[in-house]
């Protein structure tokens, strides 16, 4: 397959990004089917890791889940060998889904069209009448089962974290991630976590922008005005953003200084500016959090190229996947995790502390409706361009979150790619 | 049966009626009363309750994290202009000791945006504990257990 060939015939019609960079998004991005067919080929189906599973998701060999690399199905074993294993959904005889289950244990892979059978790494076991029925019919004699596996993943995890990729040329998942977002990772996911639950909110947008809004820093206390109308947190908290290397890896970080007595609960207002200045959250016992990281980080949101999030609010963690469902629809779905040595008090406040994100979320709510908004706003307007150059034009590391400089590290790791 | 069980079916029945209409209605600032002071409100999924996995999407552990709720709702969140139709059914006591009930009932809710088809927005079924004080049924604890896992767009309105 020529590269040029693909690129000049796979657009139309073709277009050129604007000479401002990554300060300039085209809006077909977001509305293109053919752009978006190449997405799924070139960044889902391309040489990107893609989150599949926690390590603990899978605890006992013959355990299994699905997931999706883009749009396209996949399985995630732990093999009678103790490894993690990951392959395509889809029989290697007709295509149908072997697994139709999100979750379940097994000995072995069954396809329930004509029963042909896959070991927990993919491999092919056997084939129903392989040898026909009283000498009629039966596969022919060359049919080998080692050449009709289930299309296999490479696998690789981090800090418990279980990604796969399709592609040879992924580097190793480490050097993909990098020390810099590598130890925002740990910091977060610093022993075994623990599952709370999960959720799955349906965006009637592009995936782009959700992932924009997650990078999107400058947003925050513009569109979320929770904690502003009660008072909860300064504007002026101190703050940042680390972008990785490519621009593709980012984290953002708010810090608190500690207040010397958490347990007064009057002194939550105490110093904190406001929009509206009679608002007071009558209970707001939840919001009382507990110091576990030791960095007085209030607020991490970290994402993965292309579409992983880890989110640490206060006490509220959380991995996000951003799964593209069509040019204007995505699946976001929500993990929120704990630890396994969390007492009840600390369950408790995660609990309580969820209320501030997720579909209900009351910082996050908003997040689930801005890009349907924007899916709406742009009908029509597929020339144009959204302007991204809040904080300049690169797409490095800032001390202050009023930047759009993560925004733009997204684009930058695109871009070649996708090869516009 | 007698009297004043079949007394208390009615009184549960008509509890979720008004309980419904306060929030078909855009009530809001009555839907706390429905609860006791040290109410436990929580909805998630079949799936999560299934997998015994306590998360909530809205959690609250006290009346008052009700009234913070609407009061977010109404001051600080931004959403779509919408409406709830909560059609409820299936109302059963499944536990009945005077005082002091046990209550499932069956729900769909009809979401209408302002610039948009009507959707099944949620189905799922209630698990109610209410408690009678001061003559008045209130819930001690209200379980909304979600069929799907799957919320479209964002969950503002309590349900």
């Amino acid at each position: 397959m020529s590269e040029r060939t693909e690129q000049s015939g796979g657009v139309e019609p073709a277009f050129r990004w604007p000479s401002e960079g990554e300060a300039r998004v085209p809006y077909r991005v977001f509305c293109d089917a053919e752009i978006y067919r190449r997405e799924l080929a070139r960044i889902f189906l391309g040489p990107t890791w893609q989150f599949l599973a926690l390590e603990g998701d899978l605890p006992e060999p013959g355990d299994y889940l699905t997931g999706f690399l883009g749009e396209t199905p996949v399985i995630v074993t732990r093999g009678t060998d103790g490894e993690i294993h990951a392959m395509l959904n889809r029989c290697a005889h007709r295509g149908n889904l072997v697994c139709l289950k999100r979750r379940g244990h097994t000995d072995a892979l069954t396809c329930v069209y004509h029963a042909w059978r896959y070991d927990l790494a993919g491999t092919l076991q056997s084939v129903a009448f392989r040898r026909g029925v009283q000498g009629k019919g039966g596969m022919p004699p060359g049919f080998r089962l080692e050449e009709h596996g289930l299309k296999k993943l490479r696998v690789d995890r981090f800090a418990g974290l279980v990604f796969g990729t399709l592609s040879e040329e992924t580097p190793p998942l480490s050097t993909y991630i990098g020390n810099l977002i590598g130890g925002r990772i740990h910091r977060v996911l610093y022993k075994t976590p623990k599952v709370l639950g999960t959720t799955s909110q349906i965006l009637h947008n592009n995936w782009k922008l959700y992932v924009e809004n997650v990078k999107d820093t400058y947003h925050a206390t513009l569109l979320h005005t929770f904690f502003t109308t009660f008072r909860l947190s300064r504007l002026t908290a101190e703050g940042g953003v680390d972008i990785a290397e490519g621009g593709g890896h980012h984290a953002s970080y708010t810090r608190n200084k500690r207040d010397p007595d958490p347990a007064a609960s009057d002194k939550m207002y105490v110093g904190m500016p406001s929009m509206h200045e009679n608002f007071r959250l009558a209970d707001p016992s939840f919001l009382q959090s507990a110091e576990e990281f030791g960095d007085d980080t209030t607020t991490q949101i970290l994402s993965v190229f292309p579409n992983l999030v880890l989110q640490q609010i206060q006490n509220s963690i959380a991995v996000r996947l951003v799964l593209p469902k069509g040019p204007d629809k995505t699946e976001l779905l929500w993990t929120y995790l704990g630890f396994a040595d969390d007492d009840a008090a600390m369950t408790e406040r995660r609990l309580a502390q969820a209320n501030l994100v997720g579909p209900a979320g009351y910082v996050s709510m908003e997040d689930g409706a801005v890009g349907g908004f924007i899916q709406r706003a742009i009908k029509g307007s597929e020339a144009d361009c959204s302007v991204i150059e809040m904080g300049g034009f690169d797409h490095i590391s800032d001390n202050t979150r009023t930047t759009e400089a993560s925004v733009r590290g997204f684009w930058h790791a695109y871009r070649p790619l996708m090869g516009l | 049966m007698d009297l004043a069980r079949i007394s208390r079916r009615l009184e549960i029945a008509e509890l979720y009626a008004d309980y419904v209409a306060c929030l078909d209605g855009d009530e809001l600032e009555r839907w706390p009363d429905f609860f006791v002071e040290e109410a436990i409100y929580r909805i998630t999924s079949a799936e999560n309750y299934e997998a015994e996995l306590p998360l909530g999407l809205i959690y609250a552990t006290s009346r008052n994290m009700l009234k913070d709720r609407v009061a977010a709702l109404r001051e600080a969140n931004i959403y779509e202009p919408q409406r709830y139709r909560h059609l409820v059914s299936a109302i059963r006591l499944v536990r009945d000791e005077g005082e002091a009930v046990e209550a499932t009932a069956n729900f769909a809710i009809v979401r209408t945006l302002q610039d948009a088809e009507m959707t099944i927005f949620a189905a799922g079924r209630y698990l109610d504990t209410l408690r009678r004080a001061d003559g008045a049924w209130k819930f001690a604890r209200k379980l909304v257990l979600l069929d799907s896992r799957q919320i479209d767009t964002l969950l503002a309105i309590p349900m």
